[in-house]
């Protein structure tokens, strides 16, 4: 077994890494860049080498530092993670030649399974299903009608260099054969200067299903079940889950037999996956093979029992597999969310800075926590922008489930922006928790973007009852100041007026030992909490029910975080309510007048003045946020009418730059 | 008798329907509320004890003698916040459009007299359209008795202006003179001159909200401390703020327990101070991590942002916060900056509430504009302020006090009670860089000599020991262990006795 192992990669997967190897016993070398020195995986680390400056090009991705790194630390084993040089062959075949090893498979492997066109061609000569099309360049709109009649409808026709919808069209019959090779060929000319097409078929209601598989240098290859990420945003993987909800025995079998075949093409050691892009029917067809630890590998884990990251080191090092196929059970079914720097409500925008609260909830059976990051810490503009991944456990999908949203609503992270309300709403989604899934399943849902304020919530009654407990607590704080008149001091009322999302809501509430009892009209509330003032997280026993939400005070009243929702609270007097009833509803300010700034940042410069005519796409202004530049281009044609910033101008976010006509 | 009953309870109800159902409706469409609900807001419920109910004007000109509402366009007494005591007065813009009479500023004086009498706040709620005109200068007279009151009052008892509606020309005098100016968003505006008259003589075009409005005062002129959404919202979050007031310049904050214990360590704080010394950071996170629950009421958060006022609690108990704000103007002192801070700590002065203040600050903003605009002078007016204050000063320096800047900022020197500085502290005349090139301009041409000489220069000043050496900090702080220090360190000073010598006045550079 290996002495020592370098692990050449940073963040959750670098922490990862260092956690199964020290409980084998064996020490661990982080590398980090000068933007990491302060990282979770250098302290959690025995040794650290620094491998320079912060971009990834001049450190992580820098093999010849990693060598040295190596060197200098007498490494006998490298880790190389996900991402960076996980995938690099020539970094595996140095490796290789200095003699030390590289946890992942042979360059043989990661050579042919880079390669696109390759791998698809070892995939059909291995028995892999892929997705039939014509590999060649149409001639002319009769051989694409052959050609789409061989594969069978419906078809995609796409541009070679066709991209973003651009230059493709599906076909449903020949008619729109005729139509769609014309029309396509035609915009693929003009947007890309060429027009070279193809067809394939084109799958309907297509789900991403994977298959995870180990192999040992002694011939044995296992698949250790599927992993279903559909849920994904503009190709990158938000939701990952074990098992797929979609897949029966008899389809797992078939797809985990093609991908251990396929692994066996290429002699494959160590752990990969085989995507499959699989249609409405179960037909599943061969997408790439990943030849190292994937993301979402914690998933196939939880349901396995097994630890693939140990086993990797295992199997790199000469070990044979503790396992064959008929020991490989699936128990029960685990779940992933990718918390992820970005805001949802801005488009996605990647969010940087510094964690200034960073708590996640606290690690169970039911719950994993995988990151790299701590409170305190920042999240660089350097790196991909991943907070952690959460994994959650239960013995069915909908138990999964419960503890993934009740998980999500104790995450606590300010600081950065984060998309933990959108991945509850996600796990709160009718659709989501039927399991009817495709890859389309976010732009379909959320097609306008996502706002937290915009979720409906299944129970108000229970952010209204606790509401009401929040204020009743702090009223009776502040009834509680000192200097008041004897005998004339403050008493705080049992009976409020909850104003939430427009509807007043009459509540009567009493003090209990342990917590609250409300009372909602006909409704009762009994909430049982060890909640103190200050706190964020309110969590509480609600008619025996185990809640958690978060809490921020808002004004004179509260904003409330629960299941992707936010819900704005205030919680009045009788009398006071009559009058805040009477206070205008405040439009808020139209601003698609407005090009607002996104971010923080100092205005670098201006490229428009007053009067000037724009058309969209043309640049309006540079931002610089956290040392990059952002160019802000024009949504629509329009009129400039006023700048409300110069160039030197810091910038808040929301800051209006300039105004049209 | 009964007769007298009725009668009574006629007047009474005449009086509480101020200038009509009509013209209340008509207040309400605006957004805003009447005198009297307003005052059902602000106070605790039925703890309002009105005074002056049947005072009515005593014009006899232009027939006002014909409309003799009871009370006069305000209404006046006092009531209780959270149990504690206030007097309050408010403007009722349905009476004479608010406008102040002879009678209504009586009214207004008696509950001020009343209020330094027994040591209570006074609190204005402010609608007026100005001066009772037919009244001429016995109205001019009435605002003259209020300002003189309001001088008086100043540094006795604590005294807020909530504007609520318009308040221009000589009426924006008295709210100018109390402590705190409040402004409710869309629906208020404060103007010496208003637009029309601006038009005529200076051809200027500006509409009464960019003239006056909340966000003018609160971002462009500084006159106003907080801007609120609304009525209800701006009365609700008044009664929060009065709680962190004192009654009265003989009295200390008052307390509210907490259950955030004192000794809450903050790990995070040791990664606040970046590794590069020119990156800004957020010295709002380090307020909010030492605070009492992490609640901060902060004031002009908008106007001078390269220095943070307001105030928190430590332990259940008032502190005014100071502290320099790197994001913004790396947190150098300029005009704006030293007068809102010199202001704050001169309110905190007056009433009792210790000054934790937060330095890291790189010096006095250079240019043409500040010195033309006298920083000297405004400059000064905080050093002033910080070695004029007599309460318990506790300083932490977390990063950067630099030159002038760091006696300005509550140092040693200046009577701080308690000086402590982070391990990142550079405390010294001005930065590396800056010194090397004078003490050393011989060798500005040669980089590697520069380099070296700012080298040796950073070890030897860039941080706490030098200041440490002299006994002018009392201790080098974790950062986590920031809100413990300050707490016993103001424990220790509960007892603080310090008086400055007798005079009349002293002379604040003005």
């Amino acid at each position: 077994m290996f002495k020592k192992i370098l692990i050449a990669n940073r963040g959750e997967i670098a922490c990862r890494v260092i956690k199964s190897a020290r409980r084998m016993g064996i020490k661990t070398v982080a590398v980090y860049s000068e933007a990491d020195g302060d990282a979770l995986h250098v302290e959690m680390a025995d040794e650290a080498v620094c491998i320079g400056p912060a971009p990834s090009s001049e450190s992580y991705l820098r093999i010849d530092k990693i060598l040295a790194a190596i060197k200098l630390t007498g490494a006998d084993a490298v880790h190389p993670g996900y991402g960076f040089l996980s995938e690099n062959a020539t970094f595996a075949r140095k490796l290789k030649r200095q003699g030390v090893a590289f946890i992942g498979p042979n360059v043989l492997a990661i050579t042919k399974m880079g390669d696109k066109i390759e791998s698809k061609k070892l995939a059909e000569k291995a028995g892999v299903n892929t997705v039939p099309g014509h590999t060649e360049a149409l001639r002319d709109v009769r051989q694409a009608l052959s050609a789409a009649k061989k594969i069978g409808y419906p078809v995609m026709l796409k541009a070679s260099a066709g991209g973003g919808g651009k230059g493709m069209r599906v076909a449903y019959n020949e008619a729109e054969t005729r139509e769609g090779f014309a029309s396509a060929k035609r915009e693929a000319a003009s947007s890309f200067g060429d027009d070279r097409m193809f067809v394939e078929k084109f799958i309907e209601e297509p789900r991403h299903i994977e298959i995870q598989i180990i192999a040992d240098s002694h011939g044995n290859t296992v698949y250790l079940g599927e992993r279903e990420c559909s849920i994904q945003r503009r190709h990158q993987k938000v939701i990952e889950e074990a098992p797929s909800p979609f897949i029966d025995e008899k389809t797992r079998k078939a797809m985990g037999k093609q991908a251990v075949h396929l692994a066996r093409a290429v002699k494959y050691v160590s752990a990969g996956t085989v995507e499959f892009i699989v249609d409405s029917k179960r037909n599943f067809y061969f997408l790439e093979m990943n030849t190292r630890l994937q993301v979402e590998h914690p998933v196939t884990e939880k349901i396995t029992g097994l630890d693939l990251v140990e086993l990797m080191i295992r199997v790199a090092a000469g070990e044979k597999l503790p396992l064959k196929q008929e020991d490989v059970t699936l128990t029960g079914w685990a779940m992933e969310t990718r918390i992820y720097a970005e805001d949802p409500f801005r488009g996605f925008l990647p969010s940087v800075g510094r964690l200034v609260r960073y708590q996640p909830p606290q690690e169970s059976d039911h719950v994993r926590v995988d990151t790299g990051v701590y409170e305190g810490g920042e999240i660089s503009i350097y790196y991909d922008p991943m907070i952690a991944k959460l994994i959650t456990y239960g013995n069915d999908r909908d138990e999964a489930i419960a503890h993934m949203r009740h998980a999500l609503d104790g995450y606590f992270i300010r600081g950065v922006s984060h998309n933990i309300s959108f991945l509850a709403a996600l796990m709160a989604h009718p659709r989501f928790q039927k399991g009817n899934l495709t890859t389309n399943f976010i732009a379909e849902e959320y097609a306008d973007g996502f706002d937290p304020s915009d979720v409906p919530h299944d129970d108000p009654e229970l952010l209204v009852a606790i509401a009401t407990a929040i204020h009743r607590a702090y009223q009776e704080r502040a009834a509680g100041i000192s200097g008041q008149y004897a005998g004339h001091q403050r008493q705080v009322r049992d009976d409020w007026v909850v104003v939430l999302g427009g509807k007043e809501y009459g509540v009567n509430i009493t003090c209990v030992t342990g917590g609250y009892d409300v009372s909602i009209g006909e409704e009762r509330l009994h909430i049982r909490t060890q909640w103190q003032l200050g706190q964020p997280l309110f969590q509480a026993q609600v008619n025996g029910s185990l809640i958690c939400l978060q809490m921020e005070r808002d004004g004179a009243g509260y904003s409330l975080f629960h299941s992707g929702l936010r819900a704005d609270v205030v919680v009045l007097n009788p009398q006071v309510a009559a009058l805040y009833a009477l206070m205008p509803e405040k439009v808020a300010l139209d601003t698609s007048q407005f090009l607002l700034s996104p971010m923080p940042g100092l205005l670098i410069s201006l490229s428009v003045t007053e009067g000037q005519e724009v058309k969209a796409g043309e640049e309006l202004a540079v931002i610089e946020a956290m040392k990059m530049e952002n160019v802000l281009h024009a949504e629509r044609d329009g009129v400039i009418k006023t700048v409300h910033a110069a160039a030197g101008d810091s910038l808040s976010v929301d800051q209006a730059i300039i105004e049209y006509e | 008798m009964h007769d007298i009953i009725r009668q009574l309870e006629e007047k009474r109800q005449l009086a509480r329907l101020g200038g009509g159902k009509a013209r209340i409706e008509s207040q309400h469409k605006k957004g805003k509320l009447s005198a009297r609900e307003r005052i059902e807001l602000l106070l605790d419920p039925d703890s309002f004890e009105e005074w002056d109910m049947f005072v009515e004007h005593r014009c006899n000109d232009f027939g006002m003698e014909k409309q003799t509402p009871p009370g006069d366009g305000v209404v006046t007494g006092h009531g209780t916040v959270n149990g504690r005591l206030i007097f309050v007065f408010s403007q009722d813009f349905t009476v004479f459009g608010g406008s102040l009479s002879e009678s209504h500023a009586e009214k207004i004086c008696k509950i001020m007299d009343q209020a330094l009498k027994v040591g209570a706040p006074v609190i204005g709620l402010n609608d007026s359209g100005g001066a009772r005109i037919q009244e001429g200068v016995s109205s001019l007279a009435g605002y003259a008795e209020v300002f003189q009151r309001n001088v008086l009052a100043s540094g006795v008892v604590p005294q807020i202006s909530m504007i609520m509606g318009p308040c221009a020309g000589g009426a924006v005098y008295s709210p100018a003179m109390t402590d705190f100016i409040f402004m409710v968003k869309d629906t208020s505006y404060m103007f010496v001159t208003g637009p029309d008259v601006v038009k005529t003589v200076t051809h200027e075009e500006v509409t009464h909200e960019e003239l006056g409005g909340a966000m003018t005062h609160t971002s462009k002129s500084g006159v106003a401390d907080k801007a609120f959404e609304n009525d209800a919202e701006a009365l609700l979050q008044l009664r929060r703020f009065i709680d962190f007031l004192p009654a009265s310049n003989r009295e200390k904050p008052p307390v509210r327990p907490t259950p955030d214990s004192p000794t809450r360590i903050e790990e995070s704080l040791d990664t606040l101070i970046p590794d590069n010394t020119n990156k800004p950071y957020d010295m709002r996170e380090l307020v909010e991590k030492v605070a009492d629950e992490g609640e901060f009421f902060e004031l002009q958060s908008a106007y001078a942002g390269n220095i943070l006022t307001g105030f928190i609690r430590m332990e259940g108990s008032t502190v005014g916060v100071v502290a320099n704000q790197p994001m913004v103007l790396a947190g150098c002192l300029d005009i704006d900056s030293s007068k809102k801070a010199a202001r704050f700590v001169r309110f905190c002065d007056c009433f009792n509430i210790p000054i934790l203040t937060l330095v890291d600050v790189p010096g006095f903003l250079p240019g043409t504009s500040q010195e033309f605009g006298g920083i000297i002078k405004h400059g000064a007016k905080l050093l002033y302020a910080y070695a004029e204050a007599t309460v318990p000063k506790v300083t932490v320096i977390t990063r950067k006090a630099y030159g002038g800047a760091y006696d300005v900022m509550s140092s040693k020197h200046l009577r701080g009670d308690v000086n402590f500085a982070w391990p990142s502290a550079e405390i010294a005349v001005m930065g590396p860089k800056g010194a090397v090139e004078i003490i050393f301009r011989k060798d500005l041409g040669n980089n590697k000599k520069i380099a070296d000489r700012t080298e040796e220069y950073r070890k030897r000043f860039a941080n706490p020991f030098i200041a440490g050496n002299r006994g002018f900090i009392d201790d080098v702080i974790m950062p986590r262990n920031t809100r413990v220090r300050i707490c016993r360190s103001l424990r220790m000073l509960a007892g603080k006795k310090l008086e400055n010598p007798w005079k009349k006045h002293g002379n604040i550079p003005l």
